[in-house]
């Protein structure tokens, strides 16, 4: 019954580890970039939540919509202004710009709303589930995280495969320039999946600050490595694959904290995903790219 | 002698330069400080400076020269910082100090060296991204897993727990050397301004000498076509592997010095955050230059701390994301390279125009 | 590009110059005459002969990931100088340096003040204390930290003194509590292993507890603040029958811990320590989840003596928040720097930094000087550095804590 618990603790962490790692995995699908300031963008879609829904009293759904509207806004004007120049740099050179992204946005944070942490009521009144005469909860949280990843999944592969801009965003990931004489817009295609991405980032801030409630402008940060991680994990790029990832990391993580040792549980995650890596180099899921000269 | 450094190999020439640069800004700030005019902030800023700029080298080599991102750089100073510090607290007063320090930089190098080996041999055979992420996972298994270390040192020998101080069971008099998330605390201070200087000349003529020697433009052929290299007979695994420790090595060196800088050494010092730094450095100096990341490093870790003196406390990490972004893509984007490029030959034509009745007014040429 | 670096190099070491020459201003008293009472009952300002203004230097962290408690110390101290610059005589300038929570960082911190400073105030995280510290000693500036609370701060060194308890002196005394109480019968515990206070105090508990036969039947750590998830330890927790978890830890991630623990059915009683003070505070908290929760601290804010509610008022007023214990260490520290001084008679536009360590360190342990403050009354020093004040339980009952 412990394992059970443990095992939808896991499920619970890892669905919103998922939610994150969608967002990375879009991003980094179709523009080809790691989006480091991904996590703080949660962080900023939960802030908003907490101002709407927490203190401000508007419908949970009512809220999630506006931190929604607001995240894409930033998302759009991040990429407009720190990443569409460096298009065609190195790729590292908008790593680096993503970290200064990073940075501008947790000390924005923090100027703005200040270090004092804050309690996020729940966005989720579902009640929680009661199996085994009582011995065993499900938490009404892990349902709708759970829930919400399924449909964002499922809703995003059909957006992909079954839409316009969704093609569009296949041709882009394939090839850029091909794409672009094919008569695609590259700019607005990438602009989109960046207005998706932190839309989901919006979602995900509200759903990670329900299950767990101190919001502070580090929030997003180590959640953001471990979404990047299981994104990684589940083959960047693939939908699927950061859902498969994202659950899988948390149930990891639950497990190894439970069964071999607090103190150094995240050094087992980290090393499970490195031996995974060097099993299998492009994550469970993912496609492999053959270079040919 | 001038007419010796005309003729000399570019190549020779820019290497002199990046040694004239360090040992000029040694000379320089042994001046200033004997006649007493640099501020005690940047005086207490010179070994870290120092430490930060063989980093910036050494990371270098793997990112710029073998072009592998490396995101746990940090993970292998800390390894350096705790195996020689440990050395060093654990012999205090039983061999004499210059050895000392000299044995901890060593071990530290070593330890290090030892780990990239272990990481480098499997990891190498990533690529791109992946290898990214595998080394931040590195680097963070090293910050948790010595945040819960905890080595003692008694009669007996050496004991290593990873619960508490408690259960290493030292025996009357032992020392617990490594306590956990204190760390290590106590140190004797030992790194000085010329030492540090004397790490920087011996990890650039390292790198260097590897850089420009035959295994050097392998390890470019590698990162410039890895396809190509290999067809060439180019042993893939083994110049991976030489430039990846050798960076290794000196990152923990460098952490040795980094941290006997201090009094006291903890894990989280070397998180990830610090490795993104060290990155930084990399790419703002430019990938592939070791001069830009020298400067890179010296600047960017004076720039926090000078923004103190413009009264902008409680904006000085906002004010340091924007001009980051400012820099990289002034530095990076296409457009503004372009732009630069505009700019440079309008200037020069516009100093031309007026060196030109400049010239033919006093009749001498101003070259 | 080489050319832009090479000047921002050139700016940077101009600069850098230039810093050197600036000097700390001081402002004069906005107020003589303000009827203001002072908070901590000190030796009056009549006998004061301290004179001058006093330049300190502070230290914390104002961004990062410990910001919280950095910001509190500094506006605690605020609060304390400008009440006693209304008073007159002595006057307190502070000039606060943000150190990131970072050792490096508090350590060019303080080689930026220490042209400036008589004395230091900081840091309020221990492992950047301790560095400080060590430059301190070195350089024979007295130091007094609100907050960091290790042995390892003022150990060997004389000029180092602490506002807050040991975490030795906590641990022990919170074990000693529980025994005497008799608050539980199978204790728990979790701590942050990454982190040296928690660890500190864990470690004292823990041995105390062997010592007085007290019952630990589980313990469960967790590496980082930030750490969201707690199903596991709870769990592990529940599973040994825990009916009192000991929670040596910042309020931050125990909220996250007692929230995860009522989801998952599990309800011992709760025992924090000095850093679960702020946990009511927390904006948009649910009160009921920590109703019944007891805690060790010197402080309380919804104590009704004048002093605490005049201190209240003034900061809610000035930073819109309550203050929690940091902020009320930071006040105290103020106001033991202020009788200090009076009492050491301190000239401070004519004396050496190096003499006023002396004359205050010889005035911390004489013996009988004692400070009243927000978290304790008459408050001593040991030579060692060590306070001695006595701990309070409380326990938050309808949102308040209530003396126990």
């Amino acid at each position: 019954m412990q394992f059970l618990s443990n095992l939808i603790g896991g499920v619970s962490l890892g669905s919103v580890y998922a939610l994150i790692a969608l967002g990375y995995t879009m991003v980094y699908g179709i523009a080809r970039m790691l989006n480091f300031a991904h996590g703080d963008v949660i962080m900023v879609g939960a802030y908003i939540v907490f101002f709407t829904f927490c203190s401000g009293g508007m419908h949970p759904l009512l809220a999630i919509l506006i931190a929604m509207a607001a995240c894409t806004l930033l998302g759009v004007t991040i990429e407009r202004v720190a990443y569409r120049p460096l298009r065609e740099a190195p790729s590292l050179a908008v790593l680096i710009t993503a970290i200064g992204v990073s940075y501008l946005l947790q000390n924005g944070a923090l100027l703005l709303w200040s270090a004092n942490p804050r309690a996020f009521t729940s966005v989720v009144s579902v009640s929680p589930i009661s199996l085994f005469g009582g011995q065993l909860t499900i938490p009404g949280n892990t349902v709708i995280n759970v829930a919400v990843c399924l449909v964002i999944m499922v809703g995003l592969t059909l957006f992909v495969n079954h839409t316009t801009p969704g093609h569009a965003m296949q041709a882009v990931s394939e090839d850029r320039g091909a794409a672009q004489l094919m008569g695609i817009n590259v700019n607005a295609t990438i602009s989109l999946t960046f207005a998706i991405g932190s839309a989901l980032a919006a979602v995900a801030g509200a759903l990670l600050c329900s299950s767990y409630p101190m919001l502070q402008p580090t929030t997003g940060a180590m959640p953001g490595i471990k979404a990047f991680t299981a994104a990684v994990f589940g083959g960047i790029g693939s939908i699927p694959g950061a859902l498969l990832g994202g659950i899988l990391l948390g149930v990891i993580e639950n497990l190894s904290k439970a069964y071999i040792s607090t103190q150094v549980s995240d050094a087992i995650v980290f090393l499970v995903l490195i031996v995974i890596l060097l099993i299998k180099p492009t994550g469970l899921l993912g496609k492999r790219r053959v270079v040919k000269v | 002698m001038l007419e010796r450094i005309k003729h000399m190999r570019s190549r020779t020439r820019s290497n002199l330069i990046t040694y004239g640069i360090v040992i000029g800004f040694y000379v320089a700030v042994e001046l200033l400080t004997a006649v007493d005019l640099l501020s005690s902030a940047f005086i207490g800023q010179l070994v870290p400076i120092c430490a930060y700029v063989m980093l910036a080298i050494s990371l270098n080599l793997t990112v710029g020269f073998l072009g592998e991102l490396s995101l746990g750089h940090a993970g292998f100073m800390s390894i350096g910082a705790f195996a020689g510090v440990s050395f060093w607290v654990a012999t205090q007063g039983r061999i004499p100090a210059w050895l000392g320090v000299l044995c901890a930089l060593i071990i530290g190098a070593v330890c290090a060296g030892i780990f990239g080996l272990l990481i480098g041999v499997p990891v190498l055979r990533l690529e791109g991204d992946y290898l990214a992420i595998v080394t931040l996972a590195f680097g963070q298994i090293i910050v948790n897993v010595i945040n819960a270390l905890y080595i003692g040192i008694d009669s007996r020998g050496i004991h290593i727990s990873l619960r508490d101080a408690a259960s290493l069971g030292l025996a009357e008099g032992g020392k617990v050397i490594i306590n956990g998330a204190m760390g290590i605390t106590n140190i004797p201070k030992a790194s000085t301004f010329t030492l540090g200087i004397v790490l920087v000349v011996l990890t650039l003529a390292v790198v260097l000498n590897l850089i420009h020697s035959r295994a050097g433009r392998a390890i470019t052929a590698i990162r410039d076509n890895e396809i190509a290299a290999q067809s060439v007979g180019i042993n893939l695994t083994k110049y991976k592997l030489m430039a990846f420790i050798t960076s290794a090595v000196f990152a923990g060196m460098a952490g040795v010095l980094y941290a006997l800088n201090f009094t006291s050494l903890v894990s989280r010092r070397f998180d990830y955050n610090t490795s993104i730094t060290i990155l930084m450095f990399v790419v703002l100096g430019g990938m592939g230059s070791i001069r830009g990341s020298i400067i890179a490093a010296a600047v960017l870790t004076v720039l926090p701390e000078l923004m103190r003196s413009f009264g902008v406390e409680s904006y000085r990490m906002l004010i340091y994301a924007i001009v980051l972004i400012a820099m990289m893509l002034f530095n990076s984007a296409p457009a503004a390279i372009e732009w630069r490029k505009k700019m440079a030959k309008k200037l020069s034509a516009a100093v031309a125009a007026r060196k030109k009745p400049a010239r033919s007014g006093s009749g001498k040429g101003a070259a | 590009m080489k050319k832009f670096i090479s000047l921002a190099l050139a700016g940077a070491m101009a600069l850098s110059l230039a810093a050197c020459g600036a000097t700390g201003t001081s402002e004069p008293a906005a107020n003589n005459g303000a009827a203001s009472t002072p908070a901590a009952s000190a030796p009056a300002a009549s006998d004061g002969a301290a004179t001058g203004t006093l330049n300190i230097g502070g230290i914390g962290p104002l961004t990062g990931g410990v910001a919280v408690y950095g910001l509190a110390t500094k506006q605690g101290a605020e609060i304390a100088v400008e009440e006693i610059n209304a008073l007159g005589g002595l006057q307190l300038e502070l000039d606060f340096k943000d150190d990131t929570g970072v050792a490096e960082t508090a350590v060019n911190a303080y080689n930026t003040l220490k042209d400036s400073a008589d004395v230091i105030y900081g840091c309020t995280t221990t492992d950047p204390c301790i560095n400080v510290a060590n430059e301190t000693f070195n350089d024979r500036f007295f130091q007094l930290t609100p907050s960091a609370s290790s042995t390892a701060v003022t150990e060997g060194r004389d000029n180092v003194f602490q506002m807050c308890f040991t975490d030795p002196n906590q641990g022990a005394s919170a074990a000693d509590y529980v025994k005497n109480n008799a608050l539980g019968e199978n204790i728990g515990i979790i701590y942050n292993n990454a982190d040296a206070y928690s660890t500190g105090l864990r470690d004292a508990f823990v041995a105390r507890a062997a010592e007085i036969g007290l019952n630990v039947v589980a313990e469960q750590a967790f590496p980082d603040d930030n750490t969201p998830d707690f199903t596991a330890q709870i769990n592990a927790l529940a599973a040994a029958n825990v009916d009192l978890l000991f929670m040596p830890i910042y309020y931050t991630p125990a909220y996250n811990i007692v929230n995860a623990a009522q989801a998952q059915g599990f309800n011992p009683k709760y025992f924090g320590c000095d850093g679960m003070d702020g946990i009511l505070d927390i904006d948009g908290m649910n009160p009921e989840l920590v109703e019944g929760l007891m805690l060790m601290t010197p402080f309380n804010a919804s104590a009704t003596d004048a002093a605490t509610t005049s201190f209240v008022e003034k900061y809610q007023a000035a930073y819109g928040s309550l203050p929690n214990q940091f902020a009320a260490d930071g006040y105290d520290a103020m106001w033991a720097l202020y009788d200090a001084a009076n009492a050491a008679g301190i000239d401070a536009d004519n004396m050496s930094h190096e003499d006023i360590c002396e004359a205050l360190i010889a005035t911390f342990t004489s013996g009988d000087f004692s400070v009243d403050g927000l978290t304790g009354s008459g408050m001593t020093w040991s030579a060692k550095g060590e306070i001695s004040k006595d701990p309070v339980a409380v326990r938050i009952e309808n949102g308040v804590y209530v003396t126990m």
